[in-house]
């Protein structure tokens, strides 16, 4: 693959032709949010729709997850209609996330956090209700780690972690539309799964619905 | 040369076939009855019965047979009484006791009962055909032509109609040329979005890898949509025709159906009419003796709305879970397993036949510039006669409600037409002279889409329609992205609460931007065309959405939590029980007077009590706010 120059807001950039935006952007330490983003994956996700970033030449944002980068590409990580879009998907996503982070043992070390802070964004729902629904209890059936899913917000890091690098299969996403989780085949507690208790999901978790249970 | 005469002699020996075997059929009687699934829905399958029953009593030489679906559901059950020496006459609305009528006055005593007859199909000096009702004026039946004429479940039917002519036509071109008549006419893709056909298939042909397939997208699933199951159930081999010629276009092998699971009947239909065309050489290793290799098989989807997208359609293909990726890749470079992909709706298909076998200029003759040919629709709702038309583009939609459709019944006033189902919006009154065409809908803030159209008038709240269409995308969403997963369940949320009474001035402004950022941010256009019916409300009637939040009002008297039933006293009588009788929780009582009365706590606004009132009496009114129910009752105490 050839290289391509291009530029991330006016920062003149060379990289591998094809390769994804946003990957390229976060070695050269400029920040992108993003959640669902696995470099791997052939085919991104592209589902928290966190990464959008302004091209020139196209009426509106794209993801960067998705964007192959070509030569000459224009790329602005800020715009009015960039930033409108990642505060609302922000909103959104911590309408359906238990937002209690002085309980959370992800506190600090939260990529939701980061976004809030690098973006300039709230950690509370200024137009949004905070959707009430039912969910599972927290599933602590394992001595190593916990899973709660009132604060998962569906990135799908976990599962790849399960499936892709662990090679296991324990987790996987059931269900559709707001039912949509990541759960064990048939939803058995993860202790009656096939899980090996790597904790390799626990790292990939970007918030705090994986976390090891240091004292029990 | 030898390989052209060869599909030439083999299409020739199947057409000469299929005319002898039915030439026989103008010297019998024949009933036709259209059993698509609409028509069984009316009860077509009893008149089919009571038919067969009454020619077998009284002793008739006569044949009933099943046709697909006419397009005019007002008028079901639909038969078809073909007698020598009378014009086939189309009766409408058959039930038992008109079949018995039938058989005795028409078959038995040569009185065709013009009475209970609705059109003549063929020109006659006593009975007036289609073509001399305002409908029959401004339809222009293109696809829909054969549908209700044709035995769908016989291939002899459509081949002794000129069927399979265009395919053979087509193999004795070359692909390009195919590929230029479709490229020539500028057929625009049908499933709504009117992406050209011809680029799509281009695409697919320019690909170097050499498998490649064809797949008809039937995974219909507008609510009120129903042109797609109508077409497979009425004239299968249409669509298989189209498919066959556009995979001999484009170079592919296999092609899929894709129909939904709901649609029993389309599928069942569409099987035979692949079987057959399979026994007669159509599809399989040598079609029509020229070599040309293809084959089609049915898929059946697991009826999940998303699934009409292209990617999640070929996502639920490969058994995986049926949900949108991200495009590009676009199919015609990878689509089912990877492979380049021609994706077409089912009436995309059906021009092709016609357009190979009439030419790009004939298609291109009706319609308009930019958007040639005709546009079908699902007409539903307020109107006097819904049914399936077909109308060439460019026809107005004041000529589709009122000249096609009849207008609204009942002298109500226009309020609305939905057009485009859940993804499409609703226009109002001063839209009315669009044109209909992929372009100027859009303008006006609906989409074509895949055709519904559901008419609303004065009765209907705008307001609850958004929610109700807000309400059918909330629950089809996949739930893969953020925006359609929570935005939708937010812009419900909001919209119920309006509805009921308890939303804000603020909430519009909200429900407004969330919209706006679902349809730009979105991953599929599920998601991106999920708002549009609130846009589209939002900026047509505003005021409604006010009158719920302010006034806790609801203009139209239809949201139940803000409207009050209430019995007029001096309408009422003393000497009539009909709405205490009606009502399933005793809320209605009878006072000390006589008359009565409701018990608001006990109501549950069933709307029973207001259509048992008799119309001498129209006593039962609906209040909105309920607030004014205190003054009413005040003032008749």
């Amino acid at each position: 693959m050839s290289d391509v120059k291009f530029s991330i807001d006016g920062q003149e950039i060379t990289a591998t032709a094809g390769e994804k935006l946003l990957w390229v952007a976060l070695e050269h330490d400029i920040f992108i949010p993003h959640l669902c983003g696995i470099r791997e994956e052939q085919r991104p996700t592209a589902g928290c729709r966190l990464c959008f970033v302004e091209v020139e030449g196209q009426d509106r944002p794209v993801t960067a997850c998705t964007l192959p980068v070509r030569e000459g590409l224009v790329v602005k990580t800020r715009s009015p209609a960039v930033d409108r879009l990642v505060r609302t998907a922000f909103e959104l996503l911590l309408s359906d996330h238990r937002l209690q982070c002085g309980k959370c043992p992800k506190n600090r070390a939260c990529t939701l956090q980061q976004i809030a802070r690098e973006r300039g964004l709230k950690l509370k729902l200024t137009r949004l209700q905070h959707l009430q629904r039912d969910m599972p209890p927290v599933d602590d059936s394992t001595a190593v780690f916990a899973f709660d899913r009132s604060r998962c917000v569906l990135c799908g890091q976990c599962v790849h972690a399960d499936q892709q690098v662990a090679k296991v299969g324990a987790i996987g996403f059931s269900c559709r539309g707001l039912n949509r989780t990541v759960s064990t085949f048939t939803g058995v507690d993860l202790e009656d799964s096939p899980c090996i208790k790597c904790g390799l999901c626990v790292k990939a978790c970007p918030v705090g619905a994986l976390y090891f249970l240091e004292n029990k | 040369m030898s390989i052209l005469s060869a599909t030439e002699t083999k299409y020739q020996a199947l057409r000469e076939k299929a005319e002898a075997k039915l030439a026989p059929l103008a010297a019998e009687t024949i009933i036709w009855i259209g059993t698509a699934t609409c028509g069984k829905a009316a009860g077509a399958v009893e008149v089919r019965e009571a038919f067969k029953a009454e020619l077998k009593n009284k002793g008739i030489d006569a044949e009933v047979r099943e046709v697909g679906c006419m397009g005019h559901c007002y008028a079901e059950p639909l038969a078809v009484i073909a007698k020598p020496g009378f014009p086939a006459i189309c009766y409408g609305k058959v039930d038992e006791g008109l079949v018995t009528r039938l058989v005795d006055d028409f078959l038995i005593n040569d009185d065709p009962c013009y009475e209970f007859a609705l059109v003549a199909l063929e020109p006659n000096d006593v009975f007036p055909t289609f073509s001399d009702f305002p409908r029959g004026v401004y339809e222009n039946k293109m696809i829909l032509e054969q549908c209700g004429f044709i035995d769908p479940e016989d291939i002899d039917h459509y081949i002794a109609k000129d069927g399979y002519s265009a395919l053979a036509k087509a193999l004795n071109t070359e692909p390009q040329q195919v590929l230029a008549e479709i490229n020539g006419a500028n057929l625009r893709g049908r499933g709504g979005a009117g992406f050209p056909a011809g680029v799509k298939w281009e695409a697919v042909v320019k690909q170097v890898e050499k498998t490649r397939y064809v797949i008809c997208n039937a995974d219909e699933g507008d609510p009120g949509a129903f042109m797609d199951r109508s077409i497979l159930e009425s004239n299968p081999h249409l669509v298989v025709e189209g498919m066959i010629i556009c995979a001999y276009a484009v170079g592919a092998g296999h092609g899929y159906l894709y129909i939904r699971s709901e649609y029993p009947q389309a599928i069942r239909r569409v099987q035979t009419a692949l079987e057959q065309a399979r026994e007669r050489g159509l599809l399989g290793k040598s079609i029509m003796d020229n070599g040309f290799a293809f084959d089609l098989e049915v898929f059946t989807g697991a009826g999940a709305f998303v699934c009409g997208e292209g990617t999640a359609l070929i996502n639920s293909m490969e058994g995986k879970l049926g949900m949108p990726e991200h495009r590009p890749p676009r199919l015609s470079t990878a689509g089912l397993r990877g492979k380049p992909t021609v994706l077409n709706n089912v009436k995309t298909f059906a021009y092709v036949p016609l357009i190979m076998k009439k030419g790009a200029d004939w298609f291109k003759n009706t319609g308009t510039a930019e958007s040639p040919g005709t546009a079908v629709f699902a007409l539903a709702g307020k109107v006097e006669n819904p049914g399936l038309v077909e109308v060439p583009m460019g026809t107005t939609l004041r000529q589709l409600i009122y000249d096609v459709g009849q207008g609204i019944p009942g002298e109500k006033e226009f309020k609305a037409v939905q057009i485009g189902g859940p993804s499409g919006g609703c226009l109002p009154e001063a839209s009315l002279d669009i044109p209909i065409d992929f372009d100027s809908l859009k303008e006006g803030g609906a989409i074509m889409g895949s055709g519904g159209i559901v008419v609303l008038d004065e009765d209907d709240c705008m307001v609850r329609i958004a929610r109700y269409f807000l309400k059918f995308t909330q629950q089809e969403s996949c739930g893969k992205c953020t925006f359609c997963r929570l935005g939708t369940k937010h812009m419900l949320d909001i919209l119920t609460a309006i509805t009921k009474g308890e939303g804000k001035l603020s909430d519009l402004e909200t429900l407004r931007e969330l919209a706006e950022d679902v349809q730009v941010g979105s991953l599929c256009n599920l998601g991106r065309t999920a708002p549009n019916p609130i846009l589209t409300t939002l900026q047509y009637f505003y005021d409604e959405y006010k009158a719920h939040i302010e006034e806790k009002r609801c203009p139209s008297l239809m949201c139940p939590d803000l409207i009050a039933y209430f019995i007029a006293p001096e309408q009422c009588s003393k000497l009539c029980n009909a709405c205490v009788g009606s009502c399933p929780v005793e809320a209605v009582y009878t006072r000390d007077d006589g008359l009565k009365a409701i018990d608001q706590e006990k109501c549950v606004k069933c709307d029973n009590c207001l259509k048992a009132c008799p119309i001498e009496y129209n006593a039962v009114i609906k209040l909105s706010p309920p607030a004014l129910l205190a003054e009413k009752e005040g003032s008749t105490k």
